[in-house]
């Protein structure tokens, strides 16, 4: 961990170092006062990053420790039925890469100043992640069509388990951009912070990566 | 004095309505001492179970007042049935684990005291804070909750191993209901204390003052720190398990449930799954999880041996590192909790070989701990007294899972009461300990009042002698041979220990009863104790640097920069035996 690099070590090096930890997106602290007239307790935008990624870690544990149930619940039993996976997937897989695709130009946009753009794209984002988990359901829907659910042989135990555990954790990241999107004028206009949308771009970045792995694991040990 | 300093001085003032400040409270000092409440709740639940169980015991056609009204099916006219005595089991277990060794240390002090060590104003997300509580809250009623239903909380212990915890109430009281009560607690559980680990991680790593370097960082942060990366890591895990658990018993699936299997004459209507994927991915969650209660002990013991023993801690570095790497051996090991599965005698022997290592790290620990008492000007207080007891239980209980770690020794020790007095000894008493030498420690400091010295030092003794008394014929009964989770003693070569048992029931009722005077203690101190002064113990750390309780926004809306190490005690030159981390005028003459 590069922690050590985060803080001084010395206090006279400290010193002449400008104090990021304030203020953190450029703006200045006076408009984080929050309305009851006390300033409000904030810590700089760097941490709240830092908060994001070590939550992924979390969820990394999460889907490592499904992974591993899955191989050794295949590797030794002598039940297992492979799943074929719904087509739909697939196109799920690309509208997921496209609202990754949309919420970088969104951010372009915020960068560039364009509020209508940022919000514009913004919205296609949370578009498009709704999208996927209509996707995702057309896909549960296509499976108990022919039968198969959720304790009918173990791969498709798997294959609900770890499609909904992705979904509901997705579901989170389409909640967090509606937040941003509804605040996304403010934001723009440079009165509210910019920490939540860099935070949810990473998580919901990395839902996408996620997705991608849960589908390699699908597509190879189903 | 404070006004004429260069920079902005924001102060932060605390929310005046009750609900707010004291109950849905964003300060990390109100949710540390929120978590700390919900610990002694807990402990007094999970000590009073486990007297039932012992004097069920020696006594098992005892009569227990107003058992009958708690549970009529468990405990007709106040004699607990052997199921009973499984629930009690369990519970004891799970609230000890959970909602003690877990909360008190981590959640409880390291909120307190972790951004106040660090000089932080608050902990990185205040608002995560919170919730992490009340979601620990809820898992907490959700848990209790099993008391109340129809046939009590479950008997699966506090492992819970599959496949008798994933088929229902076909598997005996407790386990229909109950057992999913237990599950969506531990799951909320898991929740709460991975949202809590994000916090701490984030806190440690930015919110530092100037000048706090990590190496400069107190030994009590460095653990509540790890321990909250072995939580993050581990909680995960556990969580995954349990919601596939919670599946095989309402969902139908087959992880855990094998084909075949035969429960109270039923064939069970499940295919293949594996009982031992259960064993495996608890015990990957299950031994972080005795680290996660016993470092945050080690930090607070080496914090207070180094500064009742007015000298520096013996190989800060050393210590660092044998935590961290206690913390990445605790991850390598699970499988010597499952020696006896019917695992490779080569995975056995890797296990095993993992597991004597962690020796090395904590060898060195308790080497660092001696060094550092050896010389020094000892003050006997209460919390020294904890801290050295610490010691004392982490060799002992130690000691006995070297022999636990090797597989031929392990054949017949496992699920005896050697592994009962193992576990309650390092993992349980000394956890303990830890708890009560920081309490004893930073009472003043939480409360403005000191404890009373002398209740502490009876309190001391009492519980020192008696963990002992409790714990240590344990071994003798695992010896001979004796099982875990027998509620009687009823086959021939049990009858004769039966003296055995009366001898650690009583001293268990005795030790027990000790903890009133802590309770007492701890109440009354609150109200009537002596007022503390800001550094009644003459520490170097930051929080002794500010009043007792201290302020809303700790520092007064001041960063704090740090020019010394934690430990800086007797440093030759020094006006005073004990150089303040934040004292600028002796850097130059100590350094």
């Amino acid at each position: 961990m590069a922690s050590t690099t985060l803080t001084p070590t010395r206090p006279e090096e400290a010193a002449g170092i400008d104090d990021t930890g304030q203020g953190g997106g450029g703006f200045p602290p006076g408009d984080f006062r929050g309305g009851g007239g006390w300033a409000e307790y904030r810590v700089p935008e760097r941490t709240y990053r830092l908060g994001m990624w070590f939550a992924l870690t979390g969820i990394v544990m999460l889907f490592a420790a499904f992974t591993s149930a899955l191989v050794v619940r295949k590797g030794m039993s002598f039940d297992w039925v492979a799943v074929s996976l719904p087509r739909i997937l697939w196109l799920n897989t690309f509208v997921l890469l496209a609202s990754s695709a949309t919420l970088e130009l969104s951010r372009r946009s915020l960068r560039a100043g364009s509020a209508n753009e940022f919000f514009r794209w913004l919205s296609a984002t949370v578009v498009l992640g709704l999208g996927f988990l209509g996707g995702q359901l057309v896909a549960w829907r296509e499976l108990a069509a022919r039968g198969v659910y959720l304790a009918t042989n173990p791969g498709s135990s798997f294959f609900y388990v770890l499609t909904a555990a992705h979904g509901l954790h997705l579901l989170g990241g389409v909640v967090a951009l509606a937040y941003v999107a509804s605040r996304a004028r403010r934001i723009a206009l440079g009165r509210a912070r910019r920490t939540p949308v860099d935070v949810t771009a990473i998580y919901w970045h990395f839902m996408d990566a996620l997705w991608i792995y849960v589908f390699f694991v699908l597509v190879s040990w189903m | 004095m404070a006004e004429a300093h260069a920079e902005a001085i924001e102060r932060h003032e605390a929310p005046r309505g009750f609900i707010r400040r004291y109950l849905f409270s964003l300060d990390h000092k109100v949710i540390g001492i929120q978590y700390y409440l919900l610990a002694l709740v807990s402990v007094f639940i999970g000590l009073t179970l486990s007297i039932l169980m012992r004097l069920h015991l020696v006594w098992p056609q005892a009569s227990v007042p107003l058992l009958d009204k708690l549970s009529p099916v468990g405990a007709p006219h106040g004699v607990i049935t052997p199921e009973y005595y499984l629930s009690l089991l369990t519970l004891h277990g799970t609230m000890m684990v959970f909602f003690v060794l877990t909360t008190a240390p981590q959640s409880g002090f390291g909120n307190y005291f972790l951004p106040i060590q660090i000089g932080a104003e608050d902990m990185a997300f205040p608002r995560l804070n919170m919730l992490s509580f009340w979601v620990t809250f809820s898992a907490f009623i959700v848990l209790v909750a099993t008391f109340f239903i129809q046939d009590g909380p479950p008997i699966g212990g506090w492992t819970s191993y599959p496949p008798l915890s994933a088929v229902g109430g076909a598997a005996g009281p407790g386990m229909a209901v109950g057992e999913n009560l237990w599950i969506v607690s531990i799951a909320l559980f898991c929740v709460a204390s991975m949202l809590g680990a994000i916090n701490f991680i984030a806190t440690t790593l930015d919110l530092r003052a100037r000048g706090l370097s990590l190496m400069k960082l107190p030994l009590t942060c460095w653990s509540w720190f790890l321990t909250a990366i072995l939580g993050l890591l581990s909680f995960a895990v556990l969580l995954a398990a349990g919601v596939l658990l919670l599946l095989d018993r309402v969902g139908g699936t087959s992880f855990f449930i094998p084909g075949g299997l035969i429960v109270s004459d039923k064939i069970v209507p499940h295919t293949g799954g594996s009982p031992l994927l259960w064993q495996h991915l608890f015990w990957f969650f299950g031994h972080p999880e005795v680290y996660i209660a016993i470092l945050p002990g080690m930090g607070v013991t080496s914090h207070i041996l180094s500064t009742f023993a007015r000298k520096p801690i013996f190989g800060y570095r050393a210590m660092v590192y044998a935590m961290s790497a206690i913390g990445v051996l605790g991850f390598c090991v699970w499988g010597h909790h499952m020696f006896v599965s019917g695992m490779s005698p080569y995975s056995a022997f890797a296990f095993s070989i993992l597991t004597m290592a962690i020796g090395v790290p904590s060898a060195i620990k308790t080497f660092n701990w001696i060094g550092t008492l050896i010389g020094g000007k000892i003050r006997f207080t209460t919390p020294m007294l904890f801290a050295i007891g610490f010691v004392s239980l982490f060799v002992t209980g130690g000691l006995s899972g070297i022999f636990l770690g090797q597989p031929p020794i392990d054949l017949y020790f496992h699920d005896t009461y050697f592994v009962l007095a193992h576990f309650h000894l390092i993992m349980g008493v000394a956890a303990i300990f830890g708890i009560f030498a920081g309490t004893y420690f930073w009472f003043p400091k939480m409360f403005g009042r000191m404890m009373n010295a002398t209740l502490g030092k009876i309190h001391f003794w009492f519980t020192f002698v008696g963990v002992y008394a409790i714990f240590m014929p344990m071994h003798y009964l695992g010896l001979e041979g004796h099982p875990r989770r027998y509620s009687e003693l009823i086959d021939n070569f049990l009858l004769p220990l039966i003296s055995v048992h009366r001898f650690i029931s009583i001293a268990a009722f005795i030790t027990g009863g000790a903890q009133l005077i802590f309770l007492f203690n701890l109440l009354w101190s609150m109200f009537r104790g002596a007022k503390a002064a800001d550094n009644p113990w003459e520490a170097t750390t930051l929080e002794w640097t500010i009043p007792s309780p201290p302020p809303f926004d700790n520092f007064a809306g001041k960063h704090p920069v740090i020019y010394n190490g934690p430990y800086e005690f007797s440093v030759p030159g020094a006006t005073k035996d004990f150089i303040m981390q934040n004292s600028a005028e002796v850097v130059a003459a100590g350094h």
